[in-house]
């Protein structure tokens, strides 16, 4: 969103309810000519350009290679059902700034909670502390980078009041609450985010980006013959008001129901190994545990990761294409810029079976020489970027989802997952599959559901044996986490088999 | 901020937000101080100073129920931020049940100095910070052929906070911790297996200085060239500093609020028994130095030391006061502060020579637990054993089960409570868990 001046004041206020709260304007000449986008974005964090460089300057000041700022105010706000009442609601205001130097591949990082000059200039002080010599930067100009616009939204959340949220979430629990007899409790959270961000770094870079994010979830308790089973459903995006809809309320509630449902009749299944075909969509979690965190740089940088050695190598059939995006629509993995100030991409990672690229930051792609792919991502302020994933998928292959289960002779086949995990070091991945079947002989037979899968990242991706032409992204609220640091991505997958996975279950 | 000026800030929020309309209001306010250094290859990787502030509110509006937080002080935010959080209120449902604890079960002052704050780490200088992350990757640096990578770290925190409620709780508490460790990744035929080792203490005078780096690369070493065995029904021990992994789901399911949800397979459990009877837990708030000691709990309600498991019994929920009045339960406390389990006689090597055929497990990855069924199936990784011996390391291997069932096999506790976490959980020795593997 590219926020004339005025809108952006009226956007940028503290809005629980729906109140406008003018922030005070720093009414400073300016002698450095800026564009009313950056003036909006440098008035609502009080600072000025010379303050800007006057604080690259402080942070350079004991000779690094490179210096960065990143100012950010998010407002969250967050509605609750619980007993088929909005009876509780949450906010929370992050507003600060974070100071990087680089020297090399090392890393001096201090922050600011308020924008004071005094307290940024400290903060500034200790991130120079990294380097040690007697140096001084000359500040260029400042180039403005005019972000991309992935995320266009109709009406921002900072215009809408909560009793103008609160009919969609009771809808939601009513739907929930009709649509089965075993239902005996619903809660529901709606939450919604605006993120302002201001970045300036030593190269002159001067960029900006408001980041809209939300998502619906509710989690669903039905009770039959004294069992118990819960089912969780959600739906994220980077979208204004305008993604509460009949529409998402009605997929909500029967994913609702019908995920809830189906495990009165699920059990485990054997233990061992055997096939999997991975359903289309939020199976793409495959990709996230098994190849995408062994791809982040930074363990290649320091030859943790397990695909350290094989740029460049055959590491999968001719039909595997796997990319990490951040310029999808609304998605919840995009960015309009990085927390890096670098403009987000389509980023191949394996194109037909080859390691192309690794995904960077700007410490490992200079350890590289090569261009950043803007997966430089902080959780906030207070943290310092490191590679991470946006959204990561894989491209439709040649196979089709029928012959992909007609091939399987014992397996089963997984659609539905809470959480994964990997070591990077040995490749070992994890998922935590919720719901599936047995596939015998080609046939999809019991349902199954709360066992845990793993396998080796490498051998995993060598091992998938067909792609089907049925890629879809997942828009569940998936957060990935990675040094203590939580960020928003997505995933996307076609229909999958691979040859072997270890299955948790029982013994005889 | 020192203290005065936080107990004046709440009170100028309290006192805002009853003339904004509401009845009740809680506020915390905390500010901590941290360092975050890494060592890599001789250099500093990571120089790291942070100091953070945070308010958070908690309000009761005709009966309406919501909590704030912020880090952003200014008076004059602040201000605006409370009328906005007042006025949203309004737009909620009424909860009969929501409204502040009972004054008598606040905590009244007056306790032992349980010694959580080492004011010391404050006046620490960088460059002894450094050199104890230095002399980590010092002691095995350039040591070994098939090292890949070393990262030595020292992190250390201090903080204080202060609670005040518009019925009268005004009270402050304090804690520090300090901490060393290296992480280590060799490169062997398969993969490059890593580990870490670390050394924690609340007081810096108290924390172990030397030998973990060379701790951390025998951990590693260790772990060389895994295998996958067969699926079956082994014997397991779960070492001491990862069994707070299976028995979170446990600690979780005895939370009022997983109750009410009907996330929990312990309803209505109070006096019967869930566990084998080797298990006894006592939640321990008052333990001198502990990680996890308090004289109060997040709402302002005086510690206790309660049993929670005593052989294999079930004692006594989390029960904090809002779910306490909507189960009709009496509240203890919202949260575990030390859990404390009653040790057995071995140590972890005794239990490893008592097995004929098991796994040592040392490492999960991923899984999870249904907390309405208890059903569980998680990754792991570990050693294993064979005649008493340690065989092998293994790896990419699930176990899986329930929780209600599996709690039941527990056979044996060791006498090595973990020592840098507020779950003090010993080695433990569990008969006939589901692995999956080959």
């Amino acid at each position: 969103m590219n926020l004339k001046r005025r809108e952006f004041i009226r956007l940028g206020g503290i809005t629980v309810a729906g109140s406008m709260v003018i922030p005070t304007l720093f009414n400073s000449c300016k002698s450095i000519p800026v564009s009313d986008s950056a003036a909006g974005y440098m008035d609502h964090f009080e600072v000025s350009p010379e303050q800007l460089q006057k604080l690259l300057a402080t942070a350079l000041g004991k000779g690094a290679d490179y210096a960065d700022l990143y100012f950010e105010h998010t407002v969250t706000n967050a509605t609750s059902l619980q007993d088929k009442k909005v009876n509780s609601a949450y906010s929370d205001i992050i507003f600060g700034v974070g100071i990087r130097v680089l020297k090399g591949d090392q890393t001096g990082f201090a922050y600011s909670e308020n924008t004071s000059m005094d307290a940024m200039l400290k903060a500034a002080r200790t991130a120079a502390s990294i380097a040690d010599s007697n140096s001084s930067w000359q500040p260029a100009g400042l180039n403005e980078l005019i972000p991309a616009s992935y995320y266009k939204i109709s009406t921002p959340w900072e215009e809408i009041q909560i009793k103008d949220k609160i009919p969609f979430i009771t809808s939601l629990n009513d739907k929930i609450f009709a649509g089965d007899t075993r239902v005996t409790k619903v809660n529901i959270s709606l939450s919604d985010s605006s993120s302002y961000i201001l970045f300036c770094n030593s190269e002159g870079v001067l960029s900006w980006d408001y980041r809209p994010l939300t998502y619906l979830s509710a989690r669903t308790v039905m009770e039959e013959n004294g069992r118990i089973e819960n089912g969780s459903v959600s739906q994220s995006f980077r979208r204004g008001f305008e993604f509460l809809t009949t529409e998402i309320v009605d997929k909500l509630s029967s994913d609702a129901i019908q995920k809830t449902s189906r495990l009165f009749k699920a059990s485990k299944p054997k233990a061992g190994e055997m096939e999997v075909v991975m359903a289309a969509g939020s199976s793409g979690i495959l990709l996230h545990e098994a190849m995408g965190h062994s791809f982040e740089a930074d363990f290649n940088r320091k030859n943790t990761s397990i695909f350290s050695d094989k740029m460049g190598r055959k590491i999968a059939e001719n039909f595997v294409t796997v990319v990490d995006d951040g310029t999808l629509p609304n998605d919840r993995g995009a960015l309009n810029i990085d927390d890096e100030g670098v403009t987000t991409e389509k980023t191949i990672l394996v194109n037909n079976g080859v390691l192309t690229s690794y995904i960077h930051d700007r410490i490992s792609a200079k350890h590289y020489n090569v261009n950043p792919t803007g997966n430089g991502r902080r959780q906030d302020f207070r943290n310092v970027p490191i590679p991470r994933m946006r959204s990561t998928y894989m491209e439709n292959g040649p196979h089709k989802r029928e012959e992909i289960i007609d091939s399987v002779k014992k397996g089963i086949f997984v659609e539905d997952f809470s959480n994964g995990q990997v070591n990077i070091g040995p490749g070992d991945f994890t998922f935590f599959v919720k719901f599936g079947y047995i596939v015998e002989n080609g046939k999809i037979t019991k349902p199954i559901k709360d066992i845990n899968i793993i396998g080796n990242g490498p051998q995993a991706l060598a091992d998938i044996t067909m792609v089907a032409d049925d890629m879809e992204i997942d828009h569940g609220t998936w957060t990935c986490g990675k040094d203590g640091q939580g960020v928003p991505v997505s995933m996307g997958l076609p229909t999958v088999k691979i040859k072997k996975l270890t299955v948790g279950g029982l013994n005889a | 901020m020192n203290i005065s000026e936080k107990y004046e800030i709440a009170g100028l929020v309290i006192k805002h937000a009853l003339k904004c309309g509401a009845d009740e209001v809680a506020v915390a306010i905390s500010d901590s101080a941290s360092s975050h250094i890494e060592i890599r290859e001789q250099k500093i990787d990571r120089l790291q100073e942070s100091i953070s502030n945070g308010l958070s509110l908690t309000l009761y509006v005709e009966k309406k129920y919501s909590s704030h937080s912020t880090n952003h002080l200014k008076k004059t935010e602040l201000l605006k931020f409370v009328e906005g959080a007042v006025a949203a209120t309004k737009f909620l449902s009424e909860d009969e049940f929501r409204y502040l604890p009972d004054p008598e079960r606040y905590y009244k002052g007056g306790g032992e100095d349980l010694k959580t704050l080492d004011s010391s780490i404050n006046t620490l200088d960088a460059k002894t910070k450094i050199d104890l992350a230095r002399q980590a990757e010092n002691e095995i640096y350039g040591s070994d052929d098939r090292i890949v990578s070393i990262t030595a770290s020292y992190d250390d925190s201090i903080s204080r906070d202060v609670f005040v409620t518009s019925n009268g709780f005004k009270g402050e508490s304090d804690g520090s911790f300090a901490g060393i460790s290296a992480s280590v990744s060799v490169k062997g035929e398969t993969g490059r297996p890593s580990d870490y080792w670390g050394e924690y203490s609340l007081h810096f005078a108290d924390l172990i200085k030397t030998g973990i780096g060379k701790t951390a690369l025998e951990r590693t070493l260790k772990k060389l060239d895994p295998k996958k065995i067969s699926s079956g029904k082994y014997t397991m021990i779960v070492d001491n500093m990862v069994v707070g992994n299976l028995l979170g789901p446990f600690i979780a399911a005895l939370y009022g609020s997983s109750m009410y949800q009907k996330n929990s397979f312990l309803i209505g459990k109070t006096n019967t028994k869930v566990s084998a009877e080797v298990l006894s837990i006592t939640d321990d708030p008052l333990m001198v130095r502990g990680f996890g000691s308090r004289h109060f709990d997040q709402e302002g309600i005086r510690a206790e030391k309660r049993e929670v498991i005593e052989n294999g019994i079930l004692r006594n929920y989390f029960i904090g006061t809002y779910y306490g009045r909507k189960l009709n339960l009496p509240p203890t406390t919202i949260s575990p502060s030390n859990l404390v389990f009653r040790t057995g006689a071995k140590d972890q090597q005794a239990l490893i020579k008592s097995v004929s055929k098991g796994v040592l497990v040392t490492g999960f990855n991923g899984g999870n637990c249904n907390g309405s069924t208890g059903d569980f199936s998680y990754g792991i990784e570990g050693f294993l054993i064979e005649k008493g011996e340690i065989v092998h390391p293994v790896n990419e291997m699930n176990i899986s089960g329930n929780m209600i069932d599996f709690w039941n096999t527990l056979a044996e506790i060791g006498n090595d409570p973990y020592k840098y976490g507020s779950y003090l959980t010993p080695s433990m020795l569990f008969d006939n868990t589901d692995f999956s593997g080959l």
